[in-house]
């Protein structure tokens, strides 16, 4: 853990315990454990429809797993950024009226909230008015008014363009060194989120790995899942018609992805993985990546 | 001075207008139109129910209206898609409490009072149950109006702050069987919920924030009930449809006005 603020302990701020969600007659997700510790930068990535989304709102108790339990920290704070905000066209909201939700802040609390998400001076715009940008920044400077113990966010770049979403995840990281606080997030943009995460939970319904980014890149699981290189957007599309009908009863689906050996192994497979010819996995090609699938 | 038939219809008209127009905004925010229709729909077959057993039909139709309320938040609960149900509900209460009303033996009742409203007619007993009516809605929307802005703006945003959004969506449920209780007799099982969507769709013009809209929409609902009220006296019209004319009219200009705006 490469950073940790001096005055708290590590200790567990919000957990998944076997939790397993239903929607109507797909299983969205089964047997899927993580924690997030204090000041912990977990990314949480997968296909499309992998309940990468539903994990994230179990966790914050917006749905009831059928199974497993959610435990937070007593009197977590989440800051929630999600994935999208739609304002019916006839609620009128200004910036400054939306930090005020639920609770009333102090105007110079509001300012540097803006201020720290990269959005000084839209307080008396409309939400309606914001760009795409400018409104995930809002959205992340309420979050950081409550001064979270930790931040979720899911796919909070989404409609954004590449420099966008750099400049939001940078604007992450730097939030999170200010106020010391954990970040859960969702992303599929695997590239650009990995560098700043301590942690990396590869999720299919299950997880099929977890550990830092580079044990994750370099897992065989997460290969199959998303390929390298070029060849992710392939290695997506064929999962989704692989794998995608397996989630009602797919018990050899977890075979697939080396899910035995990588699952609740972040700790023990991380050596061994890194000392495995991974130390750059960018420069593995796709043509190497044989497909099993 | 409540002595006045007219003092009485227009004070009437004004506590049900207010009352409206502040719990319009979420009706309208939160595209619950069909669903206010429902509730007040079902408010027949409470006069029904309260006509038959010699109730008071304010108590008949609050009853009624929580009733479907509490059913439709239920069926809502279970991620089923209402509209359906929604319109069979609505439409089979309203029906079954025609039918019911005309089945009560010895009874000749006028039912066009609480179609389309009789505000000509209310008593100080019945300015007493508006009133009160209005005052516990305006009270439990002003407690929790952040709680419900949040829920309303995302369910999701508003559970990640500790806020139960199936509660607060209960609260308008609740909240809205009470205005169709209390608008009964002034516009009619019919047109309540114009008087809750229209004021607040023209106030939308002129406000840039919900506090805003909701201020003006208790001011165009309050216009709407005294316009209304002189004109239907004036033009010898029915009050209640007269008093959605003319909010229909303010709906138009404000639309206009916001246009070149």
């Amino acid at each position: 853990m490469p950073w940790l603020p001096a005055r708290t302990r590590p200790m567990i701020l919000i957990e998944a315990q076997g939790i397993a969600v239903r929607q109507g007659r797909t299983q969205v997700l089964d047997g899927v454990s993580l924690s997030v510790n204090r000041g912990e930068i977990v990314t949480i990535v997968g296909p499309n429809g992998s309940g990468k989304s539903t994990l994230l709102r179990a966790l914050i108790g917006a749905l009831k797993p059928n199974r497993g339990k959610v435990r937070r920290a007593e009197g977590l704070r989440i800051g929630y950024v999600p994935q999208k905000l739609h304002i019916d066209p006839s609620l009128p909201m200004t910036v400054r009226r939306f930090l005020n939700l639920p609770h009333r802040v102090a105007e110079d609390e509001a300012r540097s909230a803006l201020e720290r998400a990269g959005v000084a001076g839209v307080a008396h715009r409309q939400m309606s008015d914001l760009s795409g940008g400018q409104f995930q920044r809002v959205l992340l400077a309420r979050a950081i008014l409550i001064n979270p113990d930790i931040l979720m966010l899911d796919e909070p770049t989404q409609g954004l363009d590449q420099p966008g979403q750099a400049a939001f995840y940078r604007q992450i990281e730097d939030v999170r060194a200010r106020l010391g606080c954990a970040v859960l997030m969702v992303s599929h943009e695997l590239h650009v989120v990995m560098s700043a995460s301590d942690r990396v939970i590869c999720l299919n319904g299950h997880i099929c790995c977890e550990g830092t980014p580079e044990v994750v890149r370099a897992a065989p699981a997460y290969r199959e899942l998303f390929g390298t290189g070029t060849g992710g957007a392939l290695a997506l599309y064929r999962h989704e018609h692989d794998h995608g009908h397996d989630h009602d009863h797919g018990q050899d689906h977890e075979h697939h992805h080396g899910h035995d050996q990588h699952n609740h192994s972040h700790g023990a497979s991380h050596d061994a993985a890194s000392t495995d010819g991974a130390s750059d996995p960018a420069k593995q090609k796709p043509a190497k990546q044989e497909h099993a699938s | 001075m409540l002595d006045d038939f007219l003092v009485r219809a227009a004070l009437a008209g004004l506590g049900t207008a207010i009352a409206a127009g502040l719990l319009g905004c979420f009706v309208v925010w939160r595209r619950m139109a069909y669903f206010g229709d429902a509730t007040a729909h079902a408010a027949i077959l409470g006069v029904a129910i309260s006509l038959a057993f010699s109730l008071s039909v304010f108590g008949g139709v609050l009853a009624v209206s929580l009733a479907m309320g509490l059913l439709l938040h239920r069926l809502e609960g279970q991620g089923r898609e209402v509209n359906t149900a929604l319109g069979v509900l609505a439409h089979t209460a309203l029906a079954l409490g025609l039918v019911a009303v005309a089945l009560i033996p010895g009874m000749r009742v006028d039912l066009e009072a609480y179609l389309f409203g009789d505000v000509l007619t209310v008593t100080r007993g019945d300015l007493a149950v508006i009133w009160g009516g209005a005052a516990v809605v305006a009270a439990v929307l002003w407690w929790h109006w952040s709680a419900l802005l949040t829920a309303t703006l995302n369910p999701d945003l508003a559970q990640a702050a500790g806020i139960d959004p199936r509660r607060e969506q209960l609260i308008l449920t609740l909240m809205l069987a009470c205005v169709v209780a209390v608008a009964i007799k002034v516009v009619g099982a019919l047109l309540i919920t114009a008087l809750l969507i229209i004021p607040a769709a023209a106030a939308r013009s002129f406000a840039r924030t919900p506090e805003v809209m909701a201020g003006i929409a208790m001011l165009f609902g309050a216009i709407a009930a005294l316009g209304g009220l002189g004109g239907a006296i004036v033009l010898n019209t029915p009050v209640g449809p007269s008093i959605v004319c003319v909010a229909a009219g303010l709906f138009a200009i404000s639309r206009l006005a916001g246009r070149s705006g």
